[in-house]
Order: C-alpha cells, then sequence, then structure tokens
C-alpha cells in the first residue's frame, strides 16, 4: 500500500466505518422492529402456537428440518408444510404421529417423539401459524 | 524458546482443540453415511443428535483455538507475563468438563429430557441451530469467555499496546456481547430468526474476522518480518472493510424470513462487498511473503498462513458471493449450496488460522524455533490432504446442490425433497469418500506432532 496512505488514516476508516456501520444497522433493524407486525402475523400466536414453538425447540426439529429455510438440510422444508399437507393440522399431526419407533428401514428416519396429543396440536398450530408469515413469496414452490 | 513463561498455558487449549476436532470429523463422517443409509445408527444417534454434536464441537474447539491463540500472543505483544496465568488454567479445565458434559448430554439422554433436566422451561434458549445447548451451559460459556477476556484485557492493558492486541481485543469482546443475543429467545419465529443472526452472522462475518486478522497479522510479522507499520495498515484496512461491508451485510438472511422487503437490497448490495476483506486478505498474505525480511525455519506455518488466506476467500468470498444476491438466493436458500459454503468457509477461515498459530505456536512452546524436517513435512501433508479434500466436499455439496434446486425449486414439474435426495445421491458418496480423505488428513496432522522429536529442529537458514 502506498506511503502517503498513513496508518492513521487506515486507523479511522476502521473506526469511522465500523461505528457509522453499526449504528446505521441498528437504526434499519429499530425501524424493521417497527414494521414487522404487518408481516409476521403475530395477532395470530395463540397460546397453541406458542406451546409448538417450545415443543419444535425441546426435540430439537431444527436438527434435521429447515424452516424458513433454516436448519439442516437433511428433512423436508417445514415452513410451507402446512400447505403442503393440503392446509390440513390434522394431517401434520397424522405424520407426526405415525413415525415407526424403530425408523423406516433403509429410508431417512424421523424419531417418534411420543407427543401427547396437546404437543401436537401446539406444533401443528405452530406450523400454520409460519405458513402464514409474509416471507416475500419464499419458497418458490410447494416443495419447499 | 518462549519469550515469557506464562505463553505455555496456550499448549492445554490447542491440545484440546485439536482432540475436540477430531471428534467433530468423526462426526462429520456419521452424517454423511446417514444422509445415504437412512436409518444407519436410528434410533440411537439420530441425525439432528449427530448434526449438534458436529457444529457445536466445531464452534467449542474454535473457542478453545482462539483462546490459545490469546494467551500465546497477548504477553509477547504486551511485553510482559499474562496478568493470571492460574486463572486461565481453572477456565480451560472449567471450559473442558463443561463442553464434555454438554455433549455427552446430547449423546445419552434425549434431547427434551435434556431440556427438562437443566429447566429449560424456566429460560427457553435451545433447539435453536447452532445454540443447541442448555442455557446453564450457555451461561457457563459467558462466565469462562467473560473470565477469559479479563485476564487478556488486563494483560493488554497493563502492558505494550499494539494495533494487533487492541485489535484482538476488540473482537473478542465483540464475541461475548454478540453472544449474549443467544439468551433472547422470543416466542415470535420471525424475531428470534432476527436475532439469531446477531450471534451467527455478527460472529463469522463480523468481530470473528477482527480475531482472524488480528492472528494472521501476528504470525506473518513474525514468519516474514516485515515492517510491523505496515502490517498495522494492512490489518486495519482489512477489518475496515469487514465491518463496513458485513455489519449491513446480515441482511443477506433477512430476506426470506419475514423481514421487509428492503432487505431484498440492503442485504444483496452491502454482502456482495463482504468479499473484500477476505481478497484482501489474501493479497495482504502473499505480498508480506514475498517480502519477508528474513526466512523463518517453520516453512509449515507459511503454508497455514498462506492456506488460510487463500481458502478463506475462496470459501466464505466466492462461495458466498454466489448465493448472496437476493434473486439466486431465493432458489439457494437453505439449500445444499449453503452446506457447500459453511464447510469451506468455516474451514478456510477458522479451521486453518487456528491451524496456523498452533503450527506457529507449538514448536516455541515446546522448546524450538520450529518443527523438525519430518514434522514439517508431515505438516505439510496433512494440510494438503484436508484442504484438498475439503475442496473436494465443497464441489460435491455444490453439484448436489445445483441439482437440488433445479429438480426441486426451478423444474415445471418440482420434485419433491425427498425423491430429489434420492436423485442426487451419487454427490453425497463424493462427500462422504471426501470425508474420509479428510479424517485421514486430519490423523496425519495429529502424527506430525509426535514424528520426529529426535531429530534436530530446522535452524534459520537465512536472516
Ligand atoms: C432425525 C431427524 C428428524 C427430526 C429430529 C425430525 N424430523 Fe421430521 N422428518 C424427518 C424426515 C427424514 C422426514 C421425511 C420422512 C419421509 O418422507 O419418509 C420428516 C418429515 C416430517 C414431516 C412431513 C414433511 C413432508 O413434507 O413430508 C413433518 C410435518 C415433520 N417431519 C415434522 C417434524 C417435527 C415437528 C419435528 C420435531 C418434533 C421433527 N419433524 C423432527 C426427520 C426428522
Ligand atoms: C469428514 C468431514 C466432514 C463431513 C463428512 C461433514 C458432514 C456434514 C454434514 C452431513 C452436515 C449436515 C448438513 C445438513 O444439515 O444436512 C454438516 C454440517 C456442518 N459442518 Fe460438516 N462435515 C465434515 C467436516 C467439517 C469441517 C472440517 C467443518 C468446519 C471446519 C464442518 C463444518 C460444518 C458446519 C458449519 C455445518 C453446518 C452447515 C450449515 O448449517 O449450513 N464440517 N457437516
Ligand atoms: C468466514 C466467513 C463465513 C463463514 C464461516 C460462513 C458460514 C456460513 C454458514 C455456516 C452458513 C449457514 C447458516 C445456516 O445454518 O443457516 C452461511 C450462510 C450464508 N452465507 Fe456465509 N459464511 C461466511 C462468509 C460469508 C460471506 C463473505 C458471504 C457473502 C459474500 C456469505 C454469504 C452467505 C449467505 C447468503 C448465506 C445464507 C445461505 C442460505 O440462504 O441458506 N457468507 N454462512
Ligand atoms: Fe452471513
Amino acid at each position: 500500500m502506498s506511503e502517503r496512505f498513513t496508518k492513521s488514516m487506515a486507523r479511522n476508516i476502521y473506526l469511522g466505518g465500523g461505528v457509522f456501520s453499526l449504528l446505521l444497522f441498528f437504526s434499519l433493524s429499530y425501524h424493521t422492529l417497527g414494521v414487522l407486525p404487518e408481516r409476521d402475523n403475530r395477532h395470530n400466536i395463540t397460546p397453541e402456537v406458542a406451546l409448538g414453538k417450545k415443543v419444535w425447540e425441546d426435540n430439537n426439529c431444527v436438527g434435521c428440518h429447515t424452516i424458513l429455510g433454516e436448519g439442516a438440510y437433511f428433512a423436508p422444508e417445514l415452513g410451507n408444510v402446512y400447505t403442503r399437507f393440503g392446509n390440513s393440522t390434522e394431517a401434520i399431526i397424522g405424520f407426526i404421529e405415525s413415525r415407526p419407533a424403530e425408523g423406516v428401514p433403509g429410508r431417512r428416519s424421523m424419531p417418534q417423539f411420543n407427543l401427547t396429543r396437546e404437543e401436537l396440536v401446539g406444533i401443528a398450530e405452530f406450523l400454520k401459524w409460519t405458513s402464514e408469515i409474509d416471507t416475500n413469496n419464499w419458497p418458490p414452490n410447494i416443495e419447499g | 524458546m518462549m519469550k515469557y513463561e506464562s505463553q505455555a498455558v496456550a499448549k492445554p487449549y490447542f491440545i484440546a482443540a485439536i482432540a475436540l476436532f477430531v471428534g467433530q470429523v468423526l462426526f462429520g463422517l456419521i452424517l454423511a453415511t446417514q444422509y445415504l443409509i437412512g436409518d444407519f445408527l436410528f434410533p440411537e444417534i439420530p441425525f439432528n443428535v449427530a448434526r449438534m454434536v458436529h457444529t457445536n464441537l466445531l464452534i467449542i474447539w474454535l473457542l478453545f483455538g482462539f483462546m490459545g491463540a490469546s494467551y500465546f500472543l497477548v504477553p509477547e505483544e504486551s511485553e510482559r507475563e499474562l496478568y493470571s496465568p492460574k486463572l486461565a488454567i481453572i477456565l480451560f479445565w472449567t471450559f473442558l468438563i463443561a463442553s464434555v458434559l454438554t455433549v455427552l448430554g446430547y449423546l445419552l439422554v434425549p434431547y427434551s429430557g435434556l431440556a427438562a433436566m437443566t429447566g429449560n422451561d424456566i429460560w427457553p434458549t435451545m433447539g435453536r441451530e447452532f445454540l443447541e445447548q442448555p442455557t446453564i451451559t450457555k451461561i457457563g460459556i459467558v462466565i469462562v469467555v467473560l473470565g477469559f477476556i479479563f485476564n487478556i484485557g488486563m494483560t493488554v492493558l497493563s502492558g505494550r499496546k499494539t494495533v494487533i492486541s487492541i485489535v484482538l481485543l476488540t473482537g473478542l469482546v465483540g464475541l461475548a456481547v454478540f453472544f449474549l443475543f443467544a439468551f433472547y429467545n422470543p416466542v415470535n419465529l420471525v424475531l428470534d430468526k432476527f436475532f439469531w443472526w446477531w450471534v451467527i452472522h455478527l460472529w463469522v462475518e463480523g468481530v470473528w474476522e477482527l480475531i482472524l486478522g488480528a492472528i494472521l497479522a501476528f504470525v506473518l510479522i513474525k514468519v516474514t518480518g516485515v515492517d510491523r507499520e505496515v502490517i498495522e495498515k494492512w490489518l486495519y484496512v482489512i477489518i475496515a472493510m469487514a465491518l463496513i461491508s458485513g455489519v449491513i451485510g446480515t441482511g443477506h438472511h433477512y430476506f426470506f424470513i419475514g423481514t421487509p422487503e428492503y432487505w431484498l437490497w440492503l442485504g444483496s448490495i452491502f454482502s456482495a462487498l463482504e468479499p473484500i476483506p477476505f481478497f484482501m486478505m489474501t493479497l495482504f498474505a502473499f505480498n508480506m511473503v514475498s517480502r519477508r525480511r528474513r526466512d523463518h525455519p517453520n516453512k509449515a506455518a507459511v503454508l497455514w498462513a498462506l492456506g488460510t488466506a487463500v481458502l478463506a476467500f475462496v470459501g466464505a468470498g466466492v462461495w458466498g458471493f454466489m448465493h448472496t444476491l437476493a434473486p439466486v438466493n431465493y432458489y439457494t436458500h437453505g439449500s445444499q449450496i449453503t452446506a457447500a459454503h459453511g464447510h469451506l468457509a468455516f474451514f478456510g477461515a477458522y479451521a486453518l488460522i487456528v491451524m496456523t498459530i498452533i503450527s506457529y505456536a507449538m514448536p516455541i512452546i515446546r522448546g524450538q524455533v520450529a518443527g523438525s524436517e519430518t514434522t514439517q513435512r508431515w505438516e505439510k501433508w496433512a494440510f494438503w490432504l484436508m484442504a484438498s479434500s475439503m475442496v473436494t466436499i465443497t464441489l460435491a455439496l455444490t453439484g448436489a446442490g445445483v441439482l437440488q434446486v433445479w429438480l426441486q425449486r426451478m423444474a415445471e414439474e418440482p420434485m419433491s425433497f425427498m425423491a430429489t435426495q434420492d436423485s442426487i445421491a451419487f454427490f453425497y458418496w463424493l462427500r462422504l469418500a471426501a470425508g474420509i480423505v479428510f479424517t485421514m488428513g486430519l490423523f496425519v496432522y495429529v502424527a506430525s506432532f509426535f514424528v520426529g522429536q529426535k531429530e534436530p529442529p530446522r535452524s534459520i537458514t537465512t536472516e
């Protein structure tokens, strides 16, 4: 790097640029938090949905699945599984309930979690709520 | 050979890092097998459990590596002994025991049982990618990291202050601060995801780049003898670009999770600049090596350093850029392309910088300027085996990803996820094969610490 560009100039770019970027990022984030209610469908977060998210986390579903494209890539995307399953929470419940404890021979398998009816309803409601978030039209199609 | 006796506390940290790295990779092999033989080890070790072990061991060994690096380089930069070597040793054992217990918890108890046992109902933070640790483990991590930063901070602030030590300290403080967002887990999934990225993205594409830059700069000063002024100027420009591009670049994760549309623009534009600091790191490393004023006998360390610079740029810069523009990411989001990039970026930038400082520091801690001829030959073999197989893994996953996107997301008649996975199995076989070679490379690396110990160390050839 040229001699005319001194170390203190470099330091000033770092400090100025870094602080400016952080401040701008915090302001943008603040704005986003303000407009999120129009998109994240939060008025539909019922106690069932809240329980569902807890069940989701307590069983580490994200360790195999993606949800809105984030997580693991071993098993189907679940952000839109409610629509994929014909807008049916019962279909989701039926699927989760019917996993064989020993897995499906040779096929990628999902554990049997032995969830209670309440927890199953919670998970299904949580996935239904998730499918109603405004995600800028993602995923591209029903297969997720 | 060490300038300060307390630098030796880095040694257990480096050993633990390498041991956990071995564990990480063995679980990677399990995962890769489960991709092909779906019920392999099922239901004893389901995929999600093996994956948690794989990714959490990665984060933990990198943290051990960063801590070891700091304990080694800060006394030398500060020109004084470490504030408290004893604290460093206490924290080492605390962190190691907590890590091992957590991993055993993953393996021996069903995850929901672990959640119940550790009070996840009281303060739920578990069950999110990379942040699967029980809340008490997270609290433990905070305590260890704060103790560590206190130790390093006291040393830096009461000694000679160099750009390297200040930048390193800033990066470490940032690491601790952003980790605090791991404790915020709102019921609203969109908010949860929004702040989850403040840990993950602002780590790897923010504050960790400061740590990476500082360690790289330190090693380059040592092995090239280039003037500190020059190196420090480079370091400032690199981290300036990292923050200017990477902070708002967080927006490349705010495309499709419920956040407003303006992030499509902000995220694309700023993250498109993110390769710049990585490219500058490559220029920096090669420039300094070609302008070297001494031929340091540790040739292996130079190789690791150059390898870091190149593969960080390829993995983070090139593979990151590939899917960072919103119209592309619309199709590739959460596909094997993401996994391809995640692997080469983590390996190229962070795994390699830790191995770089280990390569430089370990011989010195063991009382030599550099490893013997044989040691270095094994290290170089390990480097090439691991680097080339990781590139192969990346290419295999990229092939898988392109086909996955095509078949499942772009075709007229899209295939289901599971059917798509079956039809791209070839690439997963390739990944498994390359993973086995990677593991062999890692064993060669471990062996390099045991071979050639009786030979005389390589000495300084020219001054
Ligand atoms: C060990 C990995 C694993 C874990 C953990 C896991 N799943 Fe699955 N899941 C799968 C696999 C594999 C499939 C595809 C099964 C098939 O098609 O045969 C699947 C399919 C599904 C489906 C149907 C998706 C579709 O489009 O066909 C739903 C719904 C589902 N999982 C929900 C969950 C929930 C809820 C949890 C957490 C309580 C969970 N899964 C945890 C592996 C897992
Ligand atoms: C033997 C070599 C390895 C194999 C076979 C392997 C395999 C895997 C597999 C199958 C996954 C899960 C992907 C999914 O969710 O579907 C994974 C995740 C991951 N691995 Fe590895 N791995 C290996 C080595 C490494 C190394 C050396 C690193 C880093 C230095 C690494 C970093 C990661 C990361 C960051 C993830 C999470 C990726 C994401 O969320 O996108 N792995 N690995
Ligand atoms: C060393 C630095 C980097 C590391 C360690 C890294 C690692 C990762 C990992 C592990 C993920 C997957 C996260 C998840 O599980 O959801 C990811 C995602 C992503 N990274 Fe990076 N990354 C780095 C730098 C970059 C850069 C410089 C760019 C852009 C130029 C970039 C662009 C992306 C994008 C767009 C995604 C989202 C992928 C998706 O939509 O699924 N990354 N990165
Ligand atoms: Fe990112």
